[in-house]
C-alpha cells in the first residue's frame, strides 16, 4: 500500500531505533506523552515499545474521544432513539461503550434501531432513503472529526433534509493539552502532537506549549517510521536544550492547517463555555455545539434530553493513568473490576484507551514474562 | 479520530457534489472532497481519507523526502568515525 | 497439561456477541452449555465428538449457518452450510460421510432463493464427495430468520494416521495456515452494502478434505491439532489452542498470508485481519520433524498453493497469542469479544 508501506519499511525502523539509542542519555529518563488515542493505538499495534530503549516512556495523553465522553451523553443520546421512528447511528468506536442502561449494542438487542456508519455522509443518505424514520447521527471525535460533521451538515440542510440530526459531542484537543500541562504531579518531558487533528488546525496552535511551557513538541504520523522519526526529533530538541514545534508528518500536514475544514466548522458550531471530559473534569471552551442557523438539525434542540450526569466511581483512578502519573495497572480496578469487556472507567472503554490498549496487548505478555523471568 | 489512510483518486465528478472515487490497494468507496475544495484535485492525487472525508492531499515530494532523511540516519555518525579514524576529529589536520 | 477453567455464565441476557465466535461465546458454551449438558467432560472442546458405538469410533458434529446477505461473491448460505460441516469434520480428523439438513425459512422468502440454495448445496455437496442424506424443514412469520436459517449434522470416519489433540502440542511445532487470511468476513461486510465499499473480494467457502488428506497421507502421525478459523478469525481459535494446551503461540505477522483487497478493507476499516471470519481454511499445528513436508504437500495440492507456515509453539508466556513484526515489536492479541466493528479513531 503506497504510502504506508514505506513508512513500514524494517530496514528504516532500525535505522531509526539505533539512531534513538544513540541519542537517549543512558542517565535520564524520559516521559513522552503521545496525545492522540490513534497513536496509543499504533504503538501498541506495531509493538514500538519493544523498540524504544528501556529510558524512554510513553504516556497515554487524553486524546480518545471515546474515552473522555462522559457516560450520561450516551444515555442522552440513546434516550432519543427510544422512539421507535429514529435510527441511532453512530462510528463502530461508540457501539459497545456502556451508558447506564447498557451500550448502543446492546439496546439494538433490545429491539433499538441502532447501525454502524462508516462516515457521517452514510448516516445522510440513510435519512434520505428512510424519509419515514428520523436519522439521529451521534457525533464524536475532535478536530479531525468536526470538519466531517460539520460540512455533512451543511449538506443536509442545503438538501432541505429535515429527518436528520446530529448530537454533537465534538471536543478540541487542545484545551485536553492544557489541562495536562495544568496539573501540578505533570511529569512530561515533550509530547508526541496529533497527526490527524494538525492537518485541520495546523501547527501553530501548539507553540504555547513550546513557548510558554518550555516542551518540544514535533506533530506526528502514524506509521511506526513517523513515530520513532518524531521520537528522534523530540530526543534531538532535549539534547540541544531547545523547545519547538515541529512538523514530522510533511507529507500530509499543511503548517496552516486546511481552511476550507477551519472554515466549515467555524460555519455550523461554536464553542461551548464548558464541557465534562470524563475522568478529567470540566474544562472551558473544550466543546463544540451546533449554531442557532442549524439549530433544526441539532438533537439537543429538537428533542428534549434528560442530560443524565454520570459520575465514575471514586476508585476508577483515570483522571491520573490520563495524566501520566500511574501506569493502567497501579489502577486497583485494574484487570479486575474493571476490564474491557466490563468497563467501569473511561480508558477502558474504547480499545485506544491508555488501559485498555494495554490490557488487550501487554498484560499477558509482561505479566508472565515478569513472572517468569524469560524473553520473547 | 485518527484513523485516516491514503487512497488515490480515480474519478472525479464534477459540479457541486465534491464527490470522488477514491481506491485503496484494489478498495473503493466514494468520497467526499467538500474540505479540499481549494486543492485543485486531479485524478491520480493521492489524498488521505478520514470517514469517508478526503482532508489532505498527500505530498509524493514531501513522502520521498522525509524517506531520504531517514537513509540519511547514522550516517553523519559513520562519516564521523571515519574521520576520526584519520585523526582530523579536532578540526586540524595532521599531515605525515 | 492445563484444563481451562469453568466459567459460570452470569450474562442476563443474549446478545449477538454471544454468537460472534469469540470470548462471549466460549463464556456461554463453556458456562453455561458444558456444564450442563457435558457434566464432568474435562477434555477441550472441539469443532466435532467423537463417539465409540460397537467399537468404531465415529465423528459427528453440527453447527448452524446465519448470514446476510444469503448470498455474496463466492458463495452462498447453502455452500457454507456443506462446506462448514464437512471442514468441522475435516480439521478433527474425520472424512464425512453423510449429513442431515433442517432448514428454518421465513415466510414471504421467494422460492427461486430458495430453490437456488438447494441446488448450490447439491453442488457443493457433490464436489465435497458428501451424501445429504435427509433433512427436516420449519417456516416460521416473516421478520424472523433473515430469510432462511440451515442447520447441518454431518457423520464421518476418523481418518487413518491422524490423531489429534491440544494436549500432544508441544514447544517447538509449527503453524500453518493453508491460505490467506479475512476473505469470507470482508466479503460478507461489503456485500451488506452498508459501507460503500467496492472490491474484488470473494469468499473462500471450500471443502478443505482434500488438503487435510494431502497433508495427513505425507505427515499424518505429526499433525498435532487443527482447527477452521470460522467467526472470530484465526486469533480466536489461536487463542483457544493456546488456553487448551497451556502454551503461547508466536505468530510472524509478516508470514500470514493477506490478499491485498483484504488488507486494504482491514486498513481502512480499522479491523484486524486475524479476527475476520475465514470459511475455506484451516489451521494445523505440526511436530517440526513432519512441518516441512506437510507444508509441500498442501503447497502441491490444488487450493493450497499459498499454504504458508505462520508461527510456533512456545513456552512462554503460556495461554497467550503474540503477533512479531518483522521488525521486532511485539503484542498480544486476543480472542474477539464480539463481532468485529469498524472504528474510526
Amino acid at each position: 500500500m503506497k504510502f504506508v508501506d514505506e513508512f513500514r519499511d524494517p530496514g528504516v525502523i532500525h535505522k531509526a531505533a539505533d539512531e534513538i539509542r544513540r541519542l537517549a542519555d543512558p542517565g535520564r529518563q524520559y516521559r513522552f506523552m503521545e496525545v492522540c488515542g490513534g497513536h496509543t493505538h499504533a504503538i501498541y499495534r506495531f509493538g514500538l515499545k519493544d523498540i524504544l530503549p528501556p529510558n524512554i516512556d510513553l504516556v497515554h495523553g487524553p486524546g480518545c474521544p471515546v474515552c473522555v465522553l462522559p457516560m450520561g451523553r450516551i444515555d442522552d443520546g440513546l434516550s432519543i432513539a427510544k422512539d421507535p421512528n429514529v435510527i441511532f447511528t453512530a462510528f463502530g468506536d461508540m457501539m459497545r461503550v456502556p451508558g447506564l442502561d447498557g451500550s448502543p449494542l446492546e439496546h439494538k438487542a433490545r429491539g433499538m434501531d441502532v447501525r454502524i456508519v462508516y462516515s457521517p455522509s452514510d448516516a445522510l443518505k440513510m435519512a434520505q432513503k428512510n424519509p419515514d424514520k428520523h436519522v439521529l447521527f451521534f457525533a464524536i471525535g475532535f478536530e479531525t472529526t468536526a470538519p466531517s460533521t460539520a460540512l455533512t451538515l451543511m449538506r443536509a440542510k442545503a438538501l432541505g433534509v429535515t429527518n436528520f440530526s446530529v448530537f454533537c459531542n465534538h471536543v478540541t484537543i487542545i484545551p485536553g493539552i492544557r489541562a495536562i500541562l495544568d496539573s501540578p504531579d505533570m511529569r512530561i518531558d515533550a509530547f508526541i502532537g496529533p497527526g490527524h487533528v494538525s492537518t485541520v488546525i495546523g501547527c501553530r496552535p501548539y507553540e504555547w506549549v513550546a513557548r510558554n511551557e518550555g516542551k518540544p513538541i514535533v506533530v506526528s504520523g502514524f506509521e511506526p517510521v513517523d513515530v520513532l522519526q518524531a521520537v528522534v526529533m523530540l530526543l534531538r530538541q532535549l539534547r540541544a536544550g531547545e523547545a519547538k514545534v515541529e512538523n514530522q508528518y510533511k507529507r500530509v500536514v499543511p503548517w496552516e492547517g486546511n481552511r476550507a475544514a477551519l472554515k466549515a466548522m467555524a460555519e455550523v458550531f461554536e464553542l461551548r463555555s464548558y464541557f465534562e471530559w470524563r475522568g478529567m473534569g470540566f474544562i472551558s471552551q473544550s466543546a463544540l455545539r451546533i449554531r442557532d442557523t442549524y439549530r433544526d438539525w441539532d438533537a439537543e434542540r429538537r428533542f428534549s434530553v434528560p442530560g443524565v450526569r454520570v459520575t465514575d466511581p471514586k476508585a476508577a483512578q483515570c483522571g491520573e493513568v490520563l495524566k501520566g502519573v500511574l501506569k493502567p495497572v497501579q489502577c486497583k480496578l485494574f484487570g479486575k473490576e474493571c476490564t474491557p469487556e466490563r468497563p467501569v472507567g473511561a480508558l477502558m472503554v474504547s480499545s485506544e484507551g491508555s488501559c485498555a490498549a494495554y490490557y488487550n496487548y501487554e498484560h499477558g505478555k509482561h505479566e508472565t514474562l515478569a513472572r517468569t523471568g524469560a524473553t520473547v | 479520530m485518527c484513523l485516516a489512510i491514503p487512497a488515490k483518486i480515480v474519478e472525479l465528478s464534477s459540479g457541486e457534489e465534491s464527490r470522488a472515487l477514491c481506491e485503496v490497494a484494489g478498495l473503493r468507496r466514494h468520497i467526499d472532497t467538500g474540505l479540499l475544495q481549494d486543492e485543485m484535485l486531479q485524478l491520480g492525487d493521492w489524498v488521505l481519507v478520514h470517514v469517508g472525508f478526503a482532508m489532505s492531499k498527500i505530498s509524493e515530494e514531501q513522502a520521498l523526502d522525509q524517506l531520504q532523511t531517514l537513509a540519511m540516519l547514522g550516517e553523519s555518525e559513520a562519516v564521523m568515525q571515519e574521520v576520526k579514524g584519520y585523526g582530523l576529529s579536532d578540526g586540524s589536520w595532521k599531515g605525515s | 497439561m492445563n484444563v481451562a477453567p469453568k466459567i459460570r455464565f452470569r450474562d442476563p441476557q443474549i446478545e449477538m456477541a454471544h454468537g460472534a465466535g469469540g470470548k462471549a461465546s466460549r463464556r456461554l458454551v463453556e458456562g453455561l452449555f458444558a456444564p450442563l449438558l457435558f457434566g464432568d467432560r474435562v477434555e477441550p472442546l472441539g469443532d466435532a465428538a467423537h463417539v465409540s458405538i460397537n467399537g468404531t469410533r465415529i465423528a459427528i458434529t453440527t453447527d448452524s449457518f446465519v448470514v446476510k446477505p444469503l448470498r455474496f461473491p463466492g458463495g452462498s448460505i447453502g455452500e457454507l452450510a456443506v462446506n462448514g460441516t464437512v471442514n468441522d469434520l475435516a480439521v478433527s480428523g474425520a472424512r464425512v460421510e453423510a449429513m442431515v439438513v433442517t432448514y428454518v425459512l421465513e415466510a414471504g422468502l421467494p422460492t427461486e432463493i430458495l430453490e437456488a440454495e438447494v441446488r448450490a448445496m447439491s453442488k457443493a455437496a457433490t464436489s465435497a464427495g458428501i451424501a445429504i442424506a435427509g433433512g427436516d424443514t420449519k417456516v416460521v412469520e416473516h421478520g424472523k430468520a433473515d430469510g432462511m436459517y440451515i442447520s447441518t449434522t454431518g457423520i464421518g470416519r476418523l481418518i487413518p494416521r491422524i490423531s489429534i489433540s491440544a494436549a500432544s502440542v508441544r514447544s517447538g511445532d509449527k503453524v500453518l495456515i493453508s491460505g490467506p487470511v479475512g476473505d469470507h468476513g470482508i466479503t460478507v461486510l461489503i456485500a451488506r452494502g452498508e459501507l460503500d465499499l467496492e472490491g474484488e473480494v470473494c469468499s473462500d467457502t471450500r471443502s478443505v478434505l482434500p488438503l487435510i488428506e494431502a497433508m495427513a497421507r505425507v505427515a499424518g502421525p505429526g499433525i498435532r491439532w487443527m482447527r477452521d478459523p470460522t467467526r472470530g478469525g484465526a486469533a480466536t481459535s489461536l487463542n483457544e489452542l493456546a488456553r487448551d494446551c497451556g502454551l503461547g503461540v508466536l505468530l510472524f505477522e509478516d508470514a500470514v498470508p493477506l490478499r491485498d483487497t483484504v488488507r486494504g478493507a482491514c486498513e481502512l476499516l480499522g479491523l484486524d485481519p486475524l479476527h475476520i471470519a475465514n470459511e475455506g481454511q484451516f489451521l494445523a499445528v505440526l511436530a517440526p520433524e513432519y512441518a516441512d513436508r506437510a507444508l509441500d504437500a498442501l503447497r502441491h495440492t490444488p487450493g493450497g498453493h499459498d499454504a504458508a507456515f505462520i508461527g510456533e509453539i512456545r513456552e512462554q508466556p503460556p495461554g497467550t497469542v503474540l503477533v512479531a513484526t518483522s521488525y521486532g515489536g511485539t503484542r498480544v492479541i486476543d480472542m474477539l469479544v464480539g463481532d468485529p466493528l469498524p472504528r474510526i479513531c
